[in-house]
């Protein structure tokens, strides 16, 4: 059989999973939408800041909930597969011809697929709330790519926890740290106009920050090379850490000759 | 070389890290369409070995033939042709049987053409047709069993594993999945490893049985010589008073051992005695009994003779070391 139709058979049953669970489906939707909701009320006043980039202050925090969002599809990802290990389905898996790698694809394709809706669904939202994508159609291309891309990082880190600890409780109680990330970041204020030193140090440090400003750069700036530099390496550096920890520990918890 | 669809297993070890050795030496085989019951209490080793045998866990030494390939250079080839149901029927809740079977079927190579098909035939089979597009999530724990046995044997494997498939049962479904797999045999042909806590599924359905106690198997042969090997029956007295027990145990030594039984007084015959023998001297002595039975041996006693120990005794042991194991 065709790794192909393995990898398939795995994602397929990942997404029918999670389709037929909707509370692993609509908060990752709809919380990101909400705080982005609840922070543009709040901040808007940020918008009069000299040297803040747009006017807009939707616009600009539009961007938080593709990464957020992502993080909410890694503990998901991490809690479903550890699930699995614990009830034993991965032992399931196991016995048949699945290749180690085609579960781990599998797995990943299922939370990439998922990936996406939640970055077609942000791009709605925006778009219906009058927000102006300054990189245009090509740069919505490019976001979709790059949400497939952070969703496939942060999904490998999902599943890196679950094969290394296998208890799913165990990753839900990262989810909080995962979120410190996300907070010291330039997500509600753009580093140059973070007034509190050690925050903005933080989050200058933060890679989180980079992911941010590239899914903002193509939204408020249009093509800033830089931005995207960053966001794309901080993102490619994250997936290909992820996916090397990840198969390292889908081979130490599958002992199978 | 064991035969293409046996079981040949030598001097098997496995030990883990922090722990005593699960398995301890064990050697036996499997004939081509045998049933081997695979008798012991929890925490004895049966599951082990199971992993073992199917290739979800290495050996620590020995070695073990499944169909004719090493369990340890051939996995690919192994798991290509034996059927698996653990102990713990591991399904996705959130799926239907029939998703599961999709999904196995494509992980085993079963042609696109024949999925549809094959599916549809296991789940008359089991008797899941009804159920077959329900989340297995409001399935009993007799049709979750079920489906495991369906998913194991989608790609028709010539060897079967099933760890304690009836564990949890109701008498009803217990009795239902004997006669699936007693067919099974019959039918197909399929070469049978079970291992069960029960002794009467290992006499009902076993060929041969071969008991296991802290890793070393005790005892091997067919139901029927293993309980020839003890030979005599067993009486059980009740006494009708409990302040009676004493006399009445005393009394029962004039005809053999006595034997451990929190239920009733029980002694293992001599040879040449009888139950009309006890019955007269009841009578002559004016021994007041509720009721009194005699007993042929069962697997029971054969694991009794060969461990010291009944098998209910031993699985409280290892519930308890496990509860002490937690403890620490």
């Amino acid at each position: 059989m065709s790794s192909l139709a393995q990898v398939g058979a795995i994602a397929r049953r990942s997404l029918v999973r999670t389709s037929r669970q909707p509370a692993s489906v609509i908060p990752p939707l709809v919380f990101p939408v909400l705080l982005m909701a609840v922070n543009t009320g709040g901040l808007r006043a940020s918008t009069e800041l000299p040297g803040f980039p747009t006017a807009s202050f939707l616009a600009f925090a539009l961007a938080v909930p593709f990464i957020q969002g992502a993080l909410f599809s890694t503990m998901n990802a991490g809690t479903d597969l550890a699930r699995d290990i614990q009830t034993g389905f991965v032992n399931r898996l196991s016995l048949t011809a699945l290749r180690d790698w085609a579960l781990l694809v599998g797995q990943l394709a299922g939370v990439v697929a998922l990936g996406m809706v939640q970055v077609v669904f942000y791009i709605a939202v925006g778009l219906t709330a009058g927000v102006r994508f300054e990189s245009g159609l090509a740069g919505i291309a490019v976001l979709l790519v790059y949400g497939a891309l952070v969703a496939l990082a942060f999904g490998a880190l999902g599943a890196w926890l679950a094969f290394r600890t296998g208890n799913g409780e165990a990753i839900q109680a990262l989810f909080p740290v995962l979120f410190v990330f996300l907070f010291i970041s330039s997500m509600n204020t753009p580093r140059n106009l973070i007034g509190v030193d050690w925050f903005r140090v933080a989050a200058t440090l933060n890679p989180v920050s980079y992911m941010i400003e590239c899914v903002r750069s193509l939204i408020i700036t249009g093509w800033d090379w830089q931005a995207l530099g960053l966001g794309f390496g901080f993102v490619l550096a994250l997936g290909l850490a992820s996916l090397t920890l990840a198969s390292r520990a889908l081979r130490t918890r599958l002992t199978r000759t | 070389m064991t035969e293409a669809n046996g079981i040949e297993v030598v001097g098997l070890v496995r030990e883990y890290r922090k722990g005593p050795r699960a398995v301890d030496g064990i050697d036996l085989s499997v004939a081509p369409g045998e049933i081997y019951g695979f008798l012991g209490p929890n925490g004895a080793g049966k599951s082990t070995t199971v992993h073992v045998l199917t290739t979800l866990l290495p050996p620590t030494a020995g070695t073990a033939r499944v169909g004719g390939y090493d369990v340890v250079k051939d996995g690919p080839k192994v798991r290509s042709l034996i059927g698996v149901a653990l102990q713990e029927a591991a399904l996705d809740p959130l799926l239907t049987a029939r998703d599961h079977l999709r999904l196995q079927a494509t992980l085993q190579g079963v042609p696109k053409e024949q999925r549809q098909e094959r599916a549809d035939e296991l789940l008359r089979r089991v008797g899941l047709a009804d159920a077959a597009d329900r989340k297995v999530r409001g399935y009993s724990g007799g049709m979750k069993r079920r489906l495991d046995l369906a998913l194991a044997l989608v790609h028709r494997p010539r060897i079967l594993f099933l760890d304690e498939p009836t564990t949890g049962l109701d008498p009803q479904s217990r009795t239902a999945l004997w006669e699936e797999v007693a067919s099974l045999r019959r039918e197909a042909g399929v070469t049978i490893f079970l291992t069960t806590q029960y002794l009467e599924e290992a006499d009902v359905l076993a060929d041969r049985v071969g008991i296991i106690d802290r890793g070393k198997i005790v005892a091997e042969g067919t139901p029927a010589d293993l309980k020839a090997e003890i030979g005599r029956p067993s009486v059980h007295a009740i006494p009708r008073r409990e302040e009676d027990r004493a006399t009445i145990a005393a009394f029962l030594t004039r005809f053999g051992e006595p034997l451990e039984s929190a239920r009733d007084v029980a002694v293992r015959l001599r040879e040449g005695l009888g139950l009309t023998d006890i019955v007269r001297a009841v009578d002559a002595d004016g021994i007041d009994v509720l009721d009194l039975e005699l007993r042929a041996p069962t697997l029971d006693d054969v694991f009794l003779a060969k461990t010291g120990r009944t098998l209910e005794g031993a699985a409280e042991e290892a519930e308890e070391a496990e509860e002490v194991k937690r403890l620490r």
